[in-house]
This record gives structure tokens, C-alpha cells and sequence, in this order.
């Protein structure tokens, strides 16, 4: 083929993957038999394959036992990755505190030679160096209060060493729980315990508490918690109210028209909220009436005859139509 | 919910954490009680156990993708042959289920929760889920996961399988498990048409194997050529490689056709959300090399780099030795004045440094 030279420059190889890629072909016909098709991609293939071993063997090459081994550039066509990367983990407490006062870091050998018994001994472990709980006497110091035992203070100040430890390295993975960035060897599991707001001791919730607790908060759910999925011994919630208040029947002989009353209730609340100007003329007159028959009877107590002159008249319709619409939104 | 169990004092728990708080409030006849969840560390006891969970932790540079090859409720000879053989060619980073799974549906919403357990278990983030049925007759669901979730999908139907035992060749020649094979692509399809660029990135992140830096050159044996006959076809085949001696170092290569050969017919794909695939392809920042600074290379003298010298401060200079004699004297001026200090300090500095 005389344009070979053409479509050479033209594949793409990616050495990383060891990949090449033509971009030219194209099937101008389609060969009968698979045979000859499958031949002819083969020869098409063979071609594209000497392209990317003529740039693998003149990469520079090391000579080894099993053969020669050359260093093959990352790969230029990405693919994605199969997990999101790692976040970097924030220092702990003593790297920063190192980096602050630059302590560098001294590796420590595996056995230290033992003064005492002029021996190589290991450093962890039995039989180990300086270990605490072998010195047979301790000397009492100037400073040491008469009655404490030091064996005690050293077991005990061991173990505070070892609780602050213990409680610094929980804060280290507490500090790293937050940014996401947990070493991937440690999870973490959820446990309830309950605390009160202050300090007190806990009050221990009854168990008929606690089956309630779940009902309430499945009222909050659109269907009154009636679909929510429930665990095994779990009672349905309580409803101590009753859905709908029904009229009975027949009348009992001391109440009076319980449903000329319900029906009054239902039609003001309606009424009072839609309109501000009611007025309700029944109540107007009561009020108007009680009010003129307390002053006459003021006024035949008192013997002046100047009160009524000098007296200003109030209007009584004037004020008492504003005085009642305004109560009007209020329900009985 | 889970009976609370209450202690006056956290100590008495052993391994109960204050881990970040979740404060949860019920309400009960008008009386709060808060419960703070406190978290619980998880840790492995063995040894074994902890290699087995960092193995599968994510990394800066990752292992290599296994795959997890199985099939749904029905699947016809060809179908089997063709499993058994993409298992075959991934032996040594590959899974194969034998049973058949009813509710696996990638392409539907729900039905790829099972695929995606099966994707935690096995921590395989690449899948071949093959099928049968009339309407998608030897149909191959090809997919990939990015963080055991479903990232992208091809549907593709095979035909004109040609198993690996009907090729006839030269036994010395059979490619070795586990070696890094050579692609080749060809036809413009690959570019122009969007399916056949996706299953062209699919292929090759199926059977490139683990990505390595140095590369044994004896050990390369195995090509893998696909062509784009049509729009929607893509002939894919597995060839031995033979180098033969020629003049140069570079040997001729010869291809000898050994594997399966298969007509991949693309029907359906999914490619991923803009976002995700733009987490999923993130690349660690230390892993993108740097431009050495101030270094450049000269055709005579070789390498150069520059060093910038800043200008020295004397007044500020970090002397080796602490004055010993400024404490007596700042004591001294204390007990003076206030108003003194600063300027008997200045004196004794720079007597120290003339003397």
C-alpha cells in the first residue's frame, strides 16, 4: 500500500498501556468470508503493533537474568479510578507539638545493653530493660511524705501515664473522624447512651416510656406513623384521643340542642374569621341595656342635680358600635 | 430501638468512645431527654484481618481492578463459552459466580444493589454480567464502579463467537496468564462515535491488567485487536505475539490469531455524571511531578541551576549563644522603672555583640 508511510504517522500510541490506536481506517468494503475479514484485521493489527514495539525497544533498557527491562512511561489515556482518594490525615497532638519545638524522630534499636548484668537485653518485651517492676529498693527521697507507698505511686502514676495516653490517642482519631481522613484499619460503630443536659445522674427511662417515645415521633409522619416499619415487639402507637366526636343519638334530658350548638360553634368560627365588620346586634342591645339601667340606678342614688347637666354625654351608639366590632373575632 | 442502657460514669464502659456527639431530642410529656450517641472504635484483632481491610482502603496509587465475572436468570451456550473464557484470560485478578442472580438489572434504577454488594464483597470494581434473553439475545453488560457504585455501563451482543479450543496454533506460543497485552484499534469509529469511544475505554480497562512502571520484554506475548467494522460493530480478537529476529533491535512482530474472537454489537450505554466522573478522575497531587525550580540546562556547561542569595540581616541575626548577662539587668531595670527597660536592654544587646 503506497499511503502506509501516511497512516503510520497518523496512529496513536500510548505506550503506558501499550496501546495503539488508528484513526484513519475506515472499511471501504466489507470482506465476504470472516476469514479474509479476520485476516485483514490481523494484518491491520500487525502493523499497529510494530509501530508500538519499534518505541518499546528503543526505550533505554536494563539487561536482567530473565530478560531485558525497560521503564515504561505512565500511561497518557486516563481511566478512572475504583475508589476516591485518601485524605491527608491531620498531625496528631505530638507532631505538631514536635514540629513546634523540632524534636526530630530517633529510631531506637531492638536491644540496649543492660548495665547491671553487663548483657544485651531487648528493649519491649521479657526479660527487658530497666523494667519497673524489678527494682527490688527504692530510696526515699527528702521530698517523700512518710506513709506512701512508692511501689503504689509508680504503679498508679503508670497507669495515668497510660490513661493519658489512651485518651490523647482517641482525640487524635476523633480530630481525624472529623476531617474523613480515619486510618483504614479502624471503624466506627454507633452505641446510644443517654445524658441529660446538665450533669446530673441520668434518670432511668421506664420501658413503657420508651414504647411511647417511638409512637410520638411517628405522628410526624404524614401517614400518623400507621406504614412506618416496625422491629420485632414493637406495639402499635397509642391514640388516646378519638378520631371524631359523634352526637349521641338521643338527647339526654338535661343537655339542651347539642347540635343547634355545634353548628353555631363551627358557623362563627367561619364567619368571624372572614369578615371584621359583624356586628352582632343581639349582644349590642344586651350590653346597651345593662349599661343605662346601671347608671339610672347611679343616678337615683346620688341627689346633685348638676351630675346629668355637666356631666358630657356620651354618645351610646357612637362608641359602642367600634367597642363591639372589635370583639366581634373573638370566639365565645 | 434498642433498650438504652444507662451508667452514672462513661469509665465504667470499656471501649465507648466520646467520638463526635449526635444529639437526638424526644419529646415526652413536655420533658427532654437528650441521648448523645457516643461512637464505638472498631478495630481488626489480627494481623491478618488488618492487612485484609488496608488491602482494600483507598490509595494514593491504587491495585490493580479486578473483575467479577457472573450471568442473570438465563444464558445460552454461547454465552457460557464466552464467560468462561473472559475468566480464563483474567485468571489471576479475576472472580467468576457460577450461580445465577434473578434480581440483577444494571440498567434499571433498583436493580443494581445486589451488583453493588457483590462489588464490596469481592472488592472487584469492574463487571461482565452476562445475559439472555429474546429481545437482547447473548447480551453482555460490561461496567465499571467508583467506590463499589456504578459508574458507567455498555450493553453489547455477541456474535460469531469463535472459541479459544477451535483455534489451532503452535502450543509454545499460547499466551502465559498474567502478561500485559498490546492493543490495537482500529477505524475511526472509535473516535467519532461515541459508543465505540466508550467501549474502546471500557476494553482497555478490562484486559490491560495491572499498570507497571518497569516492564520485562521476554514476557510480552499476548495482542488484543479490535475493529470498528460499522457504526455499532466491533470485531475483537485475541492474538499470540511472535518476534521474529531482524536486522535492528527492534524485532518484527507477528501476530498469530489463539483466543476468542467475537463480534461485539453495541446496544445500550450509560456514561457517568459529569460530577462523578470528575472525582473519579482526579489524580493525587503528589503524584503530579514538579518543574524543578532554577535549574536549566546549558549545551556547554551542562546543568545549571541558580541559588538566590537574600540580603543579609544583621541586626536580626540568631546568635549561638544567649546573652547570659541580660537577665541580671533586666531584673535590674525592672525593679528601676518601667520606663528605662527598653532602652538599657537595646545598650546591653549591642555591647554583647561588640564585645
Amino acid at each position: 500500500m503506497g499511503d502506509d508511510d501516511q497512516q503510520h504517522a497518523g496512529y496513536q500510541i500510548d505506550l503506558g498501556n501499550l496501546t495503539a490506536f488508528d484513526p484513519h481506517h475506515q472499511f471501504s468494503y466489507v470482506p465476504d468470508s470472516r476469514e479474509d475479514l479476520v485476516k485483514e484485521c490481523i494484518a491491520h493489527g500487525t502493523k499497529l503493533i510494530q509501530a508500538v514495539a519499534d518505541a518499546l525497544f528503543n526505550l533505554p533498557s536494563t539487561e536482567d537474568a530473565s530478560g531485558p527491562i525497560v521503564s515504561l512511561p505512565p500511561p497518557s489515556t486516563k481511566l478512572p479510578r475504583e475508589k476516591p482518594l485518601p485524605k491527608p490525615k491531620p498531625p496528631t497532638k505530638w507532631e505538631v507539638f514536635a514540629k513546634k519545638k523540632g524534636i526530630q524522630n530517633r529510631k531506637k534499636d531492638k536491644l540496649v545493653y543492660d548495665e547491671q548484668t553487663s548483657s544485651w537485653k531487648r528493649r519491649h518485651g521479657y526479660d527487658r530493660v530497666n523494667d519497673d517492676n524489678d527494682i527490688p529498693i527504692i530510696e526515699a527521697k527528702m521530698t517523700d511524705e512518710p506513709g506512701v507507698d512508692p511501689f503504689a505511686k509508680r504503679r498508679s502514676e503508670k497507669k495515668q501515664r497510660v490513661d493519658k495516653q489512651e485518651k490523647n490517642r482517641l482525640h487524635n482519631l476523633k480530630e481525624a473522624a472529623k476531617v474523613g481522613a480515619l486510618p483504614s484499619h479502624v471503624q466506627l460503630a454507633a452505641t446510644a447512651l443517654p445524658i441529660t443536659g446538665t450533669q446530673a445522674a441520668p434518670r432511668k427511662v421506664s420501658k413503657d416510656e420508651l414504647q411511647n417515645v417511638a409512637g410520638m415521633a411517628a405522628t410526624s409522619t404524614a401517614s400518623g406513623g400507621k406504614f412506618d416499619k416496625k422491629l420485632a415487639g414493637e406495639k402499635p402507637p397509642k391514640h388516646d384521643k378519638k378520631y371524631r366526636k359523634f352526637l349521641p343519638v338521643v338527647e339526654g334530658s338535661g343537655m339542651g340542642s347539642l347540635e343547634k350548638q355545634q353548628s353555631d360553634k363551627i358557623l362563627n368560627k367561619l364567619m368571624s374569621k372572614n369578615s371584621h365588620e359583624i356586628f352582632n346586634v343581639g349582644k349590642a342591645v344586651d350590653m346597651y341595656n345593662a349599661k343605662s339601667n346601671k347608671k339610672r340606678r347611679n343616678q337615683q342614688g346620688k341627689s346633685s342635680s348638676t351630675s346629668s347637666k355637666l356631666k358630657v354625654k356620651k354618645s351610646p351608639y357612637k362608641n359602642k358600635s367600634t367597642k363591639k366590632s372589635s370583639t366581634k373575632g373573638k370566639s365565645k | 430501638m434498642n433498650t438504652f442502657h444507662l451508667s452514672n460514669s462513661a469509665s465504667c464502659l470499656l471501649e465507648v468512645v466520646v467520638l463526635p456527639f449526635f444529639r437526638f431530642f424526644a419529646f415526652h410529656l413536655g420533658l427532654i431527654i437528650e441521648y448523645y450517641i457516643m461512637l464505638h472504635i472498631k478495630t481488626p484483632k489480627s494481623l491478618r484481618a488488618k492487612r485484609a481491610v488496608e488491602k482494600r482502603a483507598p490509595k494514593l496509587v491504587e491495585n490493580g481492578k479486578t473483575t467479577l465475572i457472573l450471568h442473570g436468570t438465563k444464558t445460552s451456550n454461547v454465552l457460557n463459552d464466552v464467560l468462561t473464557e473472559i475468566y480464563h484470560l483474567k485468571k489471576d485478578n479475576s472472580v467468576k459466580y457460577s450461580r445465577r442472580n434473578d434480581n440483577i438489572r444494571p440498567f434499571e434504577s433498583g436493580g443494581e444493589t445486589s451488583l453493588e454488594f457483590y462489588s464490596l464483597k469481592t472488592d472487584c470494581s469492574l463487571f461482565v454480567f452476562g445475559s439472555h434473553s429474546k429481545k437482547r439475545p447473548d447480551n453482555l453488560v460490561i461496567g465499571r464502579t467508583y467506590d463499589h457504585h456504578i459508574y458507567d455501563l455498555v450493553e453489547v451482543g455477541v456474535e460469531n463467537f469463535k472459541s479459544m479450543k477451535s483455534c489451532s496454533y503452535d502450543k509454545k506460543i499460547a499466551p502465559l496468564i498474567g502478561s500485559k497485552p498490546f492493543f490495537a484499534f482500529i477505524g475511526e469509529g472509535f473516535e467519532n462515535v461515541e459508543e465505540l469511544k466508550h467501549l474502546k475505554e471500557v476494553l482497555l480497562d478490562l484486559f490491560r491488567g495491572q499498570v507497571v512502571s518497569n516492564l520485562n520484554l521476554a514476557g510480552l506475548d499476548r495482542v488484543y485487536v479490535c475493529t470498528a467494522m460499522s457504526s455499532t460493530k466491533v470485531l475483537f480478537t485475541l492474538c499470540a505475539l511472535r518476534l521474529k529476529k531482524s536486522g535492528t533491535t527492534v524485532p518484527r512482530v507477528e501476530l498469530v490469531e489463539v483466543g476468542p474472537s467475537m463480534d461485539f454489537v453495541v446496544r445500550r450505554h450509560r456514561l457517568p455524571d459529569e460530577s462523578l466522573k470528575k472525582e473519579a478522575m482526579k489524580i493525587a497531587p503528589e503524584l503530579i511531578k514538579k518543574k524543578e525550580k532554577n535549574v536549566s540546562k546549558d549545551a556547554i556547561e551542562g546543568k545549571i541551576g541558580k541559588i538566590y542569595v537574600p540580603d543579609q540581616q544583621v541586626g536580626n541575626a540568631s546568635l549561638p549563644f544567649t546573652p547570659k548577662g541580660v537577665k541580671r539587668e533586666r531584673r535590674e531595670a525592672k525593679a528601676k522603672g518601667e520606663d528605662n527597660k527598653h532602652a538599657e536592654k537595646k545598650q546591653k544587646q549591642h555591647d554583647d555583640v561588640s564585645a
